[in-house]
């Protein structure tokens, strides 16, 4: 099997995704849930910036003369970077939001951890 | 070749630094290892041919979450402090 | 308790490997573009005029995208604004350590740096790699360097809001510009398209990444504003 740029980025992108989900299950301070979910986000988006490379080609930027003329060989697929870079801004606010409900629960239990948050439970 | 050995550094780093953000005891040094891993995110990206996203993540990823994380934990530690 | 991380564990591993194993062997990199990638490759010069794609996926094709992605981080804004509120008055008695000396006279020296360079990336967003949203996101740590640097400075909530709303609703005005003088919503050609290349060129492009610039910095600002003034109030 040959490895390229893509399948190595793919497997680092699952493999963090997978320690956001171990992180996000077995930790039990509230911080520490939170920086797991910020790690699945950095990995869902290592692989959808990954799914959208080209073999060899440059960035999506017609700058110089030699790209404007048969643009469509030479650039990756812009979409999935679009998607990716609204997808960022939003994970910092959400990730800010968590946060801030963290301090929130902390204010209610004068503690992060998870096991003190049992109203829901009967 | 040179590209698949960088990335594969990058990949190891990256993960060793999520293994850090996981298991470290310390929340301080928690946060900085997961900013960390969005800086060598931002780089994986320049290799990916994407140097719009790789600003975003640098700037937002491993500057302003870092600096968020950090007020929210200054201010339950200066509550814990005071009490 | 051990035994279902083990488990958890387990299953992980076995995800990990099934994905990977997809991954590394039958997936190969795409030799060449999908459709919609390559209409936009080959029409934007035509139909947008702007050189980053990137840009003009953003702000034209998927414009309504953006604008709802606007709409999310103001929503999220003003929910941290609104938890941080506290009932408590403000304990006006500072006791936060001043900076020191070298992060005081650095903060002096690079914040209306740090901001002009904010202001070239959002400006250049259709030329040269960059955007309202990374633009935003460089002005933003530079008020989060003059709040870190100086213990009594303090940003008005007047004007941050001011901007906020004003860039807002100039967005949403251009895209409806749009529609009356162009062809849809968020359409940048009613503008002319300019010379290829050139900063004032592809139509609205650069006007709708000033104020989306304006909003996320603004924001991000408000967000790391409100947690900052939120430090002495008891929680």
């Amino acid at each position: 099997m040959i490895f390229s740029l893509v399948n190595i980025s793919l497997i680092i992108g699952i493999l963090l995704v997978l320690a956001g989900i171990w992180a996000a299950i077995t930790q039990k301070n509230i911080i520490k849930i939170i920086i797991g979910f910020s790690l699945f986000d950095t990995g869902i988006h290592i692989i959808m910036v990954a799914l959208g490379y080209v073999k060899n080609n440059t960035a999506p930027i017609l700058d110089s003369e030699n790209l404007r003329t048969g643009t469509a060989d030479k650039i990756v697929d812009p979409i999935p970077q679009a998607l990716v870079l609204t997808a960022i801004v939003i994970g910092l606010g959400v990730t800010a939001l968590m946060l801030v409900y963290a301090l929130k629960m902390y204010r209610e239990k004068k503690s992060l951890n998870i096991n003190s948050f049992k109203d829901l439970k009967w | 070749m040179i590209q698949l050995i960088i990335a594969i550094v990058l990949g190891m780093i990256m993960i060793l630094m999520a293994g850090v953000a996981i298991y470290h005891k310390k929340l301080k040094v928690a946060i900085i290892a997961a900013g960390a891993v969005s800086l060598f995110a931002s780089i994986l990206y320049i290799l990916l041919a994407a140097p719009d996203v790789a600003l975003t993540e640098a700037s937002i990823g491993s500057g302003l979450s870092v600096v968020i994380f950090f007020y929210v934990l200054n201010k339950i530690r200066k509550y814990d402090t005071e009490k | 308790m051990i035994l279902r991380n083990s488990l958890l564990f387990l299953l992980l591993i076995a995800f990990a490997a099934i994905i990977i194993s997809l991954f590394s062997t039958n997936y190969s990199e795409a030799e060449q573009l999908g459709i919609v990638a390559k209409h936009y490759a080959e029409n934007a010069k035509a139909e947008v005029g702007a050189p980053n794609l990137v840009s003009a996926v953003v702000v034209t094709y998927r414009g309504l995208d953006t604008l709802g992605e606007v709409v999310i981080l103001f929503l999220t804004a003003a929910i941290i604004g609104f938890m941080l509120k506290s009932k408590h008055s403000v304990n006006n008695s500072d006791k936060r350590i001043k900076g020191s000396e070298i992060l005081e006279t650095a903060a002096n020296a690079l914040v209306p740096i740090i901001i002009l360079f904010g202001s070239y990336i959002f400006i250049n967003g259709h030329l040269s790699p960059g955007g309202g949203f990374q633009g935003g996101a460089v002005i933003a740590s530079a008020f989060v360097l003059l709040v870190m640097a100086k213990a009594n400075a303090k940003l008005s909530h007047k004007i941050i809001s001011f901007t906020e709303s004003v860039s807002g609703f100039s967005f949403v005005i251009i895209g409806v510009l749009g529609i009356i003088l162009a062809a849809g919503f968020l359409d940048n050609t009613f503008l002319p398209l300019g010379k290829y290349g050139s900063i004032i060129s592809a139509g609205a492009i650069p006007i709708i990444y000033i104020f989306i610039g304006l909003k996320v910095g603004s924001e991000l600002t408000s967000i790391v504003n409100n947690l900052k003034e939120s430090q002495n109030i008891e929680i």
